[in-house]
């Protein structure tokens, strides 16, 4: 039983990490364009480099 | 422009650069993004354009000796229409959007966590390890109540300090008993502990919430941004001949103001010198220019087309035409306001019900000679089983599916109400034009040749005035390429010429200065009339078919001449009424209200703009004027007008939805509160009845996305 020692804080970070990340996800601005994001990725890099 | 000539150092740009917001409606592909973004930035002054394909906008940061209308034309060049959006709205609902996701993103992970240690309770961990999981539960539990049950909290204090009850207050009584409780049982040793599903509750209702925040009212900038569109101030005439600037707050009757071309009338008057066109669009929707005379009236808002006028003011600030306009849209909208929502009406017979059954619970299993640790214990279930989470999620769940597949379709609708009323309209009153028409002068190009058509581009595609503007759209649209003139030149009034090969060519106001509108190209000696009509939109008949099958009678009301009116009704085979003032509009509808009707009102001037505030529910046209869009419900982009009958289509079958779901939610109840109330939920129970309701819940609401397709 002493493996819960281990992984029960493990499952906890792993948890806090994703939570941290959402924050820092939502407050750099991550989910203001969600159709924008998946449609640019159509875009020609060779165009973006011609400017 | 001033930019070019000397580009500021670096180190002054930074704080140079303004920001300003447009809306660009027509963006569809990622070749749009593309364009615009890298269009913009090509343009001098311009230092950066981001494009949000989600909200349609672009955000450009610039010179500030760019205006809005410098950046309309650069798009307009890019092949775009394009809106200034007044000063960013929706910024505080985006505030309240964000501390809600905040919230709900704690509560998912305190939920999984906790839930990862319930689920070994459940499955028999006993003795130490059990006590050992309590306390872990208790420790991620209770901060995690403390921070995502704040905006239930805050809002249950609210009412409790003026005496009223809301959904909040058991929201929160339960959460916070169901909590103490479950520390208490963890101090004690004892079995069973909550804490899973008092944060699970508070997951699914900050969903809930989180939703319902998206579909709030995004603020209806009511009386300021009209008045905005006024002009500022005017160059008043001295007695002694000299003229002077006067803000228009300040201006009063007799004054006479000079007005140069292209200035925005900043009060009512009468023209007592000169003769040109007033461009009244914004006052009626009307995009014809208005041709004036000596004597004739003119109102605030509208703009001088042609040479200088002077006016002489008859009604200045808040006695103006345009002031009295603003001031029946605040009245009109204030009926609105009292709107019930559903979730509303359906809490308000909830809150007390559950607060009741609770308290019952409680006393009965006291009285039954339980101690009070198994009473609350049950009281405790009774407040968690029926909590409102599929109720919380029934609504908002409802329209936020709907108001996405409507969004997809090229209609935004502004707040979840809108969606209800919009479901009981049952009479539909449209504007003639640019709501029924596309209220721009559409060229009929049948007599131009290639070369005229490239010929009349080059020349068009200079002038800022609206027929050379409709040609050169048009023109574009058909992929022509402007012939290369040059020497080009605008004359107000006239027209513009120029030369191509040595010949002289001219796009010019048509010699016939009749009703009909209409322009003349030359080419040396050859010359073309190219005529211009306001033309339906193409599937207006459609529209009002498909509005008739649903049971819903169309009328069209108009401020428009009789003669132009009598045309479109007759096309459309609708009963018409022509000529109508703002007060008209609305004296209309209000017959029909107090005659029982739940009118939907569909139109774009500003003209409209009481009209759409008083109705039941508005829709406007995206090329509406600025104030109809903001009392407007929903706002439809595009040349379509079907996006009105979809709208009303979708709203029905969103309310359908809306009742299945209230009506789950209730059922729901029959089955779990007997249950609880014997004292026969364990957490576990309480966990599974609160996930499968919410997870129907939502699953009935996403069948929505189908509708509307």
């Amino acid at each position: 039983m002493s493996i819960l020692a281990y992984l029960i804080p493990l499952a906890l970070g792993m948890g806090a990490m994703g939570l941290a990340f959402f924050f820092w996800a939502m407050r750099n601005g991550q989910f203001e364009d969600l159709d924008g994001a998946a449609n640019r990725i159509l875009i020609d890099d060779e165009e973006e480099q011609q400017r | 422009m001033g930019a070019l000539a000397a580009p500021p150092k670096p180190t002054e740009t930074v704080a140079q650069r303004v920001d300003t917001r447009l809306t660009v409606p027509g963006m569809r592909c990622a070749g749009c993004i593309g364009k615009i973004e890298r269009g913009l930035a090509e343009i001098p002054g311009i230092d950066a354009a981001r494009v949000n394909f989600s909200a349609k906008r672009v955000a450009v940061r610039h010179d500030p000796q760019l205006d809005e209308d410098d950046l309309i034309e650069a798009l307009r060049r890019l092949g775009f229409e394009a809106q200034a959006v007044a000063a960013n709205p929706l910024a505080q609902d985006d505030a309240e959007t964000r501390k809600l996701l905040r919230a709900l993103a704690v509560a998912g992970f305190g939920m999984m966590n906790i839930m990862l240690l319930s689920v070994s309770v459940w499955s028999g961990a006993g003795g130490v390890t059990r006590e050992l999981f309590h306390w872990l539960s208790a420790l991620i539990a209770l901060p995690v109540v403390a921070y995502a049950g704040r905006p239930f909290f805050a809002s249950a204090a609210m009412a409790l300090r003026y005496g009223r009850t809301n959904m909040d207050v058991p929201i929160s009584i339960g959460v916070i008993l169901a909590t103490a409780m479950s520390f208490y049982e963890t101090v004690i040793g004892g079995h069973h502990a909550y804490f899973d599903g008092a944060v699970m509750l508070l997951f699914f209702l900050l969903a809930g919430r989180t939703l319902d925040a998206m579909m709030r009212d995004r603020t209806r900038a009511g009386i300021g941004a009209l008045l905005g569109r006024m002009g500022r101030s005017a160059s008043v005439v001295q007695p002694d001949g000299s003229t002077r600037r006067v803000d228009a707050d300040r201006l009063e009757p007799g004054m006479i103001m000079l007005l140069a071309a292209g200035e925005a009338l900043a009060a009512d008057g009468r023209v007592t010198e000169g003769r040109g066109a007033v461009d009244n669009s914004m006052l009626t929707g009307e995009s014809r220019p208005e041709p004036v005379g000596v004597g004739a009236l003119v109102h605030a808002g509208a703009i001088n087309l042609l040479g200088p006028l002077r006016v002489q003011i008859t009604a200045a600030a808040q006695d103006t035409a345009i002031a009295e306009i603003a001031r029946l849209m605040d009245e009109a909208g204030q009926s609105r306001s009292r709107y019930v929502r559903i979730a509303d009406r359906a809490s308000r017979l909830y809150a007390p019900a559950v607060h009741t059954l609770a308290a019952l619970a409680f006393a009965g299993w006291m009285v039954a000679g339980a101690g009070w640790h198994q009473a609350l214990t049950i009281a405790v279930a009774v407040l968690i089983i029926t909590c409102p989470c599929a109720m919380g999620l029934a609504v908002p769940a409802a329209q936020v599916v709907a108001s996405s597949a409507l969004l997809r379709r090229g209609l935004m609708v502004k707040d979840g109400t809108a969606l209800e009323r919009l479901a009981e309209v049952d009479i539909a009153l449209f504007d003639k034009t640019g709501t029924l028409t596309l209220g721009e002068p559409r060229p009929d190009l049948a007599g131009l040749d290639d070369e005229a058509q490239r010929v009349a581009l080059a020349l068009a595609q200079t002038s800022r005035h609206p027929l050379s503007r409709g040609l050169a759209a048009a023109l574009q649209a058909r992929g022509v390429e402007p012939a290369p003139v040059s020497e080009i030149a605008e004359t107000s009034g006239v027209g513009l010429h120029g030369r191509l090969n040595g010949e002289e060519v001219a796009l010019e106001r048509a010699v016939d200065d009749s009703a009909a509108l209409a322009s003349t190209l030359r080419i040396g000696a050859r010359q073309w009339t190219i005529p211009f009509a306001d033309a339906l939109r193409p599937d207006a008949g459609d529209t009002i078919g498909e509005l008739a099958a649903m049971g819903i009678a169309s009328r069209l009301l108009s401020g428009d001449r009789p003669a132009a009116v009598e045309d479109a009704a007759r096309a459309l085979g609708l009963p018409a009424e022509a000529g109508l003032s703002p007060a008209d509009k609305l004296a209309a509808l209000d017959a029909l209200k107090a005659a029982g009707h739940r009118p939907l009102m569909v139109g774009d001037g500003l003209n409209d703009g009481p009209a759409l505030a008083a109705a039941h529910a508005s829709i406007a046209p995206g090329t509406a004027s600025d104030a109809s869009q903001q009392a407007a419900d929903a706002v439809f982009i595009g040349e379509r007008l079907a996006p009105v009958a979809l709208a009303v289509r979708v709203a029905r079958a969103t309310m359908r939805v809306v009742r299945q779901n209230i009506g789950f939610a209730i059922i729901y109840n029959v089955f779990a509160v007997p249950l609880a109330l014997f004292g026969m939920v364990t957490p576990l129970i309480a966990a599974l009845a609160m996930s499968s309701s919410s997870l129907v819940v939502v699953g009935n609401s996403l069948r929505l996305a189908r509708q509307a397709r």
